[in-house]
């Protein structure tokens, strides 16, 4: 607004008269996409490296239970109270810990950094737009998720502590523990889910409509298919669970009974309600959202490692078709599955069994975004720099994951490894060495574009390696405990479930070991991320790793606009090593 | 910097941005409306069988006010319809129309919500009383000798809160019961509508119409409370177009009639919510 009027006033036309935009403008509201993908990735990481220290806590708890926890226990204690007395993980705060990290993992790391991050940052710089359709609800998307995520993290410190009831939240659960952290869990939901549909409207919009001339939809890189589907997920799954947040808020405050049961008992007494709900409602309504959610989760990852293992083997992705055909697939398939996550609640044999075909249906298209990937690397002269390695590791990774979840999709199976730690190693598996992977690949692979300076390779391969090694040991023996039948989310890891000399209680130091290891081996990886941004190796041009995509042909870093000329496109995304080409690569802007 | 089809519609696709942007919105508002409708056929046919009140947890039949609900339901499908003569009136340049329509629709709007606080008011103000005796009753109650008066919902009473505050008797006026088939009237002829005293003692359950008192009112208050939050911002958003905002017909009458067609798409499905609502809700 200001700015119209300003040039207004002077008669317009006057380019020179720059208005050098305050801090506030520039860093905190502002509407610029690249600078909302950065508030979003560092807030992201942030929340990333938060959740993971809850984890921490639980897993000395898990190994060591009833031991005060070293270094911040008596931290603990003095800013939580009761709940951590001693420097001790009481079971409650054991079930709060457990309940958030899950929360934050997904909706305020995984999420804001794969969805909000990667996508605000690098869809319109992929299609040619000098923006977002909507600027200033892109904003309000950004500062809604903060928003979310303060009243989560103020929900620490209120009496009794957050939310328990686990990041399905189900009720009656939910409902009748006798603390307000779930309030404050479902309100801040709300604002979450209200910020992922800003977002999403935003961002199918702005696929829609901001393509630069000649960016043909079959021309558009596989990420920003990625981002489009994953918008989609996010537009249609999400309403039903900000439905589901609103009803169980009512039935925590005004006490309906929506997700209550009649005759419900809590503390040995009945409880004082109407009665008449039901309880399978709730788990109907969160896992609508929870399996589109599970894609949301790991679509923009694999769309970061098919740019990076194109980038870097220096060929063309094999079956580009297959993979949009696919990613589409998975897009419409992820509404109906959901149920797969509630064959013990007893739905009854004919539901189980159209859930358990829809679930291996999916399983396909799946497979043939994985097997696409594996093909493309056939051949190709593949360099290791530290993007490619945690592209490449995705790989197998999420491989592991997939495929340890088809005993979970077929419901005789899943009978027997339903939350056990099984189910813990399956989507770990997918969503930590498998989507933190990829995110941690992109995040060295723009690097270069934010800063025009490389990250450090040595530090990022030790960083490569040490999370390789930790992320294997800590979620492989999983498997191993849940097939022994040891349940996830015991407050003393399953001692008094087990005879207490039995291997998998063994594992449970081990894996509190490696998880620390795990923590170490991010230290590289925060160090090297602040001090190359002044420090790192400058880059010899706009395109440092010679990439075709459209995000390589801005200035470094883009200006306001993105673009210095508005880019035209005369072919597809991975024109690499063309025969006859001058170079190894046709960027997508180039004519001939 | 400029965005490109803020107002211009992109030659491939036809569409302005914002158009885009509202119609993805409203598939999301689908979704949301979608999932409380099916909690409710949910919640309904899993009901036991017989008829709230006489039995607790059955289904209410009839419960809810037919004609203030048909009443409502033409004055949004009439803010509709205003709606679309305003921004017609945009398009043929006459932004005096432009401006009456927009006031029509607001009356409209303000009339609904208006109606509706009438409605909830009524709801708030209405009991169900259960007796030890096994009677049930619903109707109107007094306590100490006062009527809960215009914000009846901060003055909701329960058997609890009699029990905490000493009440020691009620007046509870019942509803004539309600005529059946054939003998239609009858009834009412006998029924003398005065207050009864009852005492606190013989009461089992006393709970007013609120979401509380079972998962009929529950999803009730929730489904058209969400809706009457959406007929609000959508009215505040239109009297903000239709008077400071309307500034923008001066400098961009393109862009500024495209507005009003995105409010006009919110404001129809607004609309095609109630037309939904209305027969799930008030008719079957
Ligand atoms: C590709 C094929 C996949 C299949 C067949 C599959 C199947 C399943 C099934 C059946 C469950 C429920 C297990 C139980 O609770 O007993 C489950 C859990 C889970 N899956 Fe997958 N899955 C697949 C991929 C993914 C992906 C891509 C993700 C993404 C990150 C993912 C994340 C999760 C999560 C988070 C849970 C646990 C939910 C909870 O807390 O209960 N899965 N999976
Ligand atoms: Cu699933």
């Amino acid at each position: 607004m200001q700015a119209t009027n300003h040039t207004a006033a002077h008669g317009g036309g006057h380019e020179a008269h720059h208005h050098e935009p305050g801090f506030m403008q520039k860093y905190i509201f502002t509407t610029d996409h690249k600078m909302i993908g950065i508030q979003y990735g560092l807030t992201a990481l942030i929340f990333l490296l938060f959740g993971f220290c809850l984890m921490l806590c639980m897993r000395w708890q898990i190994a060591h239970p009833g031991h005060p926890i070293p270094l911040v226990g008596s931290l603990l204690e003095k800013v939580l109270g009761d709940v951590a007395k001693d420097g001790k993980m009481s079971p409650d705060l054991y079930n709060s810990f457990g309940a958030m990290h899950g929360t934050i993992m997904v909706f305020l790391a995984i999420v804001p950094l794969a969805f909000g991050a990667f996508g605000n940052y690098v869809v319109p710089l992929q299609i040619g737009a000098p923006d977002m359709a909507f600027p200033r609800v892109n904003m309000a998307s950004y500062q809604f998720y903060f928003l979310g995520g303060i009243i989560m993290f103020i929900s620490f410190f209120i009496p009794g502590g957050a939310a328990q009831a686990g990041w399905t939240s189900y009720s009656p659960l939910a409902t009748s523990i006798p603390t307000h952290g779930q309030a404050f869990w479902l309100i801040g939901m709300v604002f979450l889910i209200s910020s992922s549909l800003l977002g999403a409207v935003n961002f199918i919009a702005t696929i829609i409509q901001l393509r630069a001339p000649g960016m043909t939809w079959m021309r558009l890189p596989f990420f920003v298919w990625a981002q489009f589907v994953t918008g989609f997920l996010l537009l249609l799954a999400f309403p039903p669970l900000e439905a589901a947040s609103v009803m169980q808020l009512m039935d925590n405050l005004f006490g309906t009974s929506f997700f209550l049961p009649t005759g419900l008992a809590v503390g040995g007494r009945l409880a004082d309600i109407s009665g008449g709900g039901s309880p399978l409602l709730w788990q109907h309504l969160f896992w609508f959202l929870g399996h589109p959610e599970v894609y949301v989760l790991i679509l923009p990852g694999m769309g970061i490692v098919c740019e990076i293992i194109a980038n870097n083997t220096r060929k063309t992705i094999w079956g580009y078709k297959s993979l949009v055909f696919s990613v589409l697939a998975i897009g419409f398939l992820s509404f109906i599955v959901w149920a797969h996550h509630m064959y013990l609640t007893g739905m009854g044999t004919k539901i189980s069994a159209f859930f358990q075909t829809t679930t291996m249906i999916i399983s396909i298209p799946s497979v043939i975004l994985l097997t696409c990937f594996f093909i493309s690397l056939w051949g190709g002269s593949i360099r290791f720099n530290t993007p490619m390695l945690f592209a490449l590791a995705f790989l197998p990774m999420f491989g592991i994951g997939g495929l340890t979840g088809l005993p979970l999709g077929f419901n005789a199976s899943d009978i027997y490894l339903h939350d056990s730690y099984y189910v813990i190693g399956h989507f770990h598996y997918v969503v930590a060495p498998g989507t933190i992977f990829g995110l941690m690949a992109g995040i060295y692979f723009w690097f270069p574009k934010m800063t025009g300076r490389y990250m450090n390779e040595t530090l990022g391969k030790i960083h490569f390696w040490f999370s390789l090694l930790g992320m294997n040991l800590v979620f492989a023996p999983m498997f191993i405990q849940g097939l022994k039948g040891m349940s996830r989310r015991m407050a003393d890891g399953g001692t008094t479930y087990f005879g207490a000399d039995d291997i998998a209680i063994k594992l449970n130091t081990s894996i509190t070991h490696a998880a620390v290891l795990l923590g170490l081996a991010q230290l590289p990886f925060i160090v090297n991320l602040f001090l190359s941004i002044r420090n790192g190796r400058k880059v010899e041009s706009d395109n440092p790793w010679q990439a075709t995509t459209l995000d390589w042909a801005t200035p470094t870093p883009p200006p306001h606009g993105n673009f210095a000329t508005e880019p035209i496109v005369y072919r597809g995304p991975y024109e690499y090593s063309s025969p006859g080409a001058a170079r190894d690569f046709t960027p997508q802007g180039q004519k001939v | 910097m400029e965005i490109p089809y803020t107002y211009k519609a992109r030659p491939d696709t036809g569409l302005y941005n914002a158009k885009v942007g509202i119609w993805l919105f409203l598939a999301s508002e689908i979704m949301l409306f979608g999932a409380l409708f099916s909690s409710y056929i949910l919640l309904r046919v899993q009901a036991p069988d017989g008829v709230w009140p006489e039995m607790r947890l059955g289904w209410p039949h009839g419960l809810l006010n037919i004609p203030i609900g048909t009443f409502n339901t033409v004055v949004l499908i009439s803010s509709s319809v205003t709606v679309v003569m305003a921004w017609a009136s945009l398009k043929m340049g006459k932004i005096a129309a432009f401006r009456r329509y927009m006031i029509l629709t607001l009356m409209c709007a303000f009339g609904f919500l208006g109606v509706k606080s009438y409605d909830y008011n009524e709801k708030f103000t209405h009991y169900e009383l259960r007796l030890k005796n096994g009677e049930v009753h619903t109707g109107h109650l007094e306590v100490n000798g006062k009527h809960p008066g215009f914000w009846s919902f901060a003055d909701i009473w329960n058997l609890d809160r009699l029990t905490k505050e000493k009440v020691a008797e009620v007046q509870f006026t019942a509803d004539p019961p309600k005529p059946k088939a054939g003998e239609a009237h009858a009834a009412e002829a006998g029924h003398e509508h005065v207050a009864k005293a009852i005492k606190r003692d013989e009461i089992s359950r006393l709970e007013a119409f609120i979401p509380r008192n079972h998962n009929f009112f529950a999803i009730y208050f929730t489904i058209t409370a969400l809706h009457g939050l959406h007929v609000f911002v959508g009215a505040l958003v239109m009297a903000y177009f239709a008077f400071p905002g309307s500034r923008m017909w001066r400098t961009n009458p393109e862009q500024f009639t495209n507005r009003i067609e995105v409010v006009g798409l919110f404001w129809h499905f607004v609309d095609l919510v109630w037309i939904f609502l209305f027969p799930v809700v008030y008719l079957l």
